[in-house]
């Protein structure tokens, strides 16, 4: 699998292999689904698995990359994790695969396009209400609880139709 | 990279991080003191996202300095007059009002100037700031939305808002206080002039004090000083909460 031996790099593999490894929040979606991985590539030997932040004091980014480093490892590679900043990831990066797990899971995909570095619209300032659909029920009678929930990435909704509260995959 | 350019980027860095760094941790005291649960998750999720814009410049500044320093180094190990934060992120948490209104201060000026970033020509600064731009956003909006409800609540409310206004406005002017180093990386492109983005931040204060039913006080006598290493007595206190573990049980990791 590797080049001990003279054997080339099974580059498709490597992705394969990086491709599938969980995000430590949200499990059941990969770091593929997340958009996070942004390449995986040969450098003589060495595959290069190249990896953004979703936030900039997201506690999970270690984590990821070691996964990563340790799956690509155990499959026999040669391994280099790269951390990328720019262009910075936007939650658009998130795959219609990802965006459909995270409904199944309960969790509001992300409502609108992010446009750029433009990503939060602030029009109005203050009091803008994202209209968010409920994951469980799918009416849009739902309300912000808050902005900030249980990791960087969600906020707090909670549904007034069916009752339940759900969190938020945020616009980023 | 010319010796003169390094060091003023990296002294500029440095003091931008540092004002990360110390307003994270003024908000991270809030854990487990908030008024509701889900402040509590609000000033901890805002303090990780500075924390984080913080490490990313001090780690920048930290390899440009090539001096065996690492980012922990320059978080945890400087003395006081090392530190270069503006004195308004540094001023103690008081009430929430005084909080929040600290947040909406700072977060108003780093949005443009974050933009303004991206404008430079260091591509490491214009990633921290792609990411740090959208984050602000939300700092933004949710300090706002707490200036008005507080600013056009309650009497109390009302009253503690304004009097945390008197307290900080003062402070506001050192958000666009320019020294030597941060000159040579204005004219070098590398980072924006704080007072291109004046106007900008006035106007964003102006917008959230009408809604809050507020003045704009006029400045007539600046507080500053942090910028050039002189600061308030509660920065003592702040550093050694902060610093209290790399000093115990120097390179003490987790």
């Amino acid at each position: 699998m590797n080049a001990i031996g003279g054997e080339p790099v099974d580059l498709d593999c490597a992705i394969a292999v990086a491709a599938a490894v969980p995000d430590p929040e949200l499990p059941f979606l990969t770091v593929s689904d997340l958009g996070i991985l942004r390449a995986v590539t040969l450098d003589g030997d060495v595959v290069v698995a190249e990896v953004s932040p979703t936030y900039s004091g997201c506690p999970a980014v270690a984590v990821i990359e070691q996964a990563i480093l340790e799956a690509l490892q155990q499959a026999g590679f040669q391994v280099r994790v790269q951390r990328v900043m720019s262009p910075p990831w936007t939650t658009d990066w998130i795959t219609p695969d990802g965006r459909a797990k995270l409904l199944a899971n309960g969790i509001a995909p992300p409502s609108n396009k992010s446009t750029g570095a433009h990503a939060v619209e602030i029009k109005p300032l203050l009091f803008a209400r994202t209209s968010v659909a409920c994951p469980l029920c799918e009416s849009t009678l739902t309300q912000k609880i808050s902005e900030f929930g249980s990791t960087p990435c969600k906020a707090q909704y909670r549904c007034d139709n069916c009752g339940e509260p759900f969190d938020y995959f945020k616009c980023l | 990279m010319a010796a003169i350019e390094s060091q003023a980027l990296v002294a500029s860095v440095v003091q931008l991080a540092d004002d990360h760094l110390i307003l994270g941790h003024r908000l991270s005291e809030w854990c487990g003191h908030a008024p509701m649960l889900e402040e509590d998750l609000s000033m901890p999720n805002m303090a990780l996202d500075l924390i984080g814009q913080a490490r990313n410049l001090y780690s920048y500044a930290a390899e440009l300095e090539g001096n065996n320093r690492s980012e922990d180094d320059l978080a945890y190990l400087r003395t006081d007059r090392e530190y270069r934060n503006c004195l308004l992120v540094e001023r103690p948490n008081t009430d929430f009002a005084h909080a929040m209104l600290r947040q909406l201060y700072f977060a108003a000026f780093m949005q443009p100037y974050w933009q303004a970033v991206l404008d430079g020509k260091d591509s490491v600064l214009r990633g921290v700031a792609g990411k740090a731009i959208k984050e602000v956003g939300y700092h933004i909006r949710h300090a706002g939305e707490w200036v008005v409800r507080l600013g056009d609540g309650t009497d109390e409310s009302a009253r503690r808002m304004n009097a945390a206004v008197d307290a900080l406005h003062p402070y506001t002017e050192e958000l666009f206080v320019v020294d030597a180093d941060r000159q040579y990386c204005i004219d070098n492109n590398v980072l924006p002039d704080p007072q291109s983005v004046r106007t900008l931040w006035q106007d964003t204060i102006n917008a959230v004090f009408s809604q809050a039913l507020i003045e704009v006080p006029e400045v007539t006598y600046p507080l500053v000083g942090g910028r050039e290493g002189r600061h308030t007595e509660d920065f003592g206190f702040l550093l050694a909460d902060l610093q209290y573990m790399q000093r115990t049980y120097p390179g003490a990791q987790w």
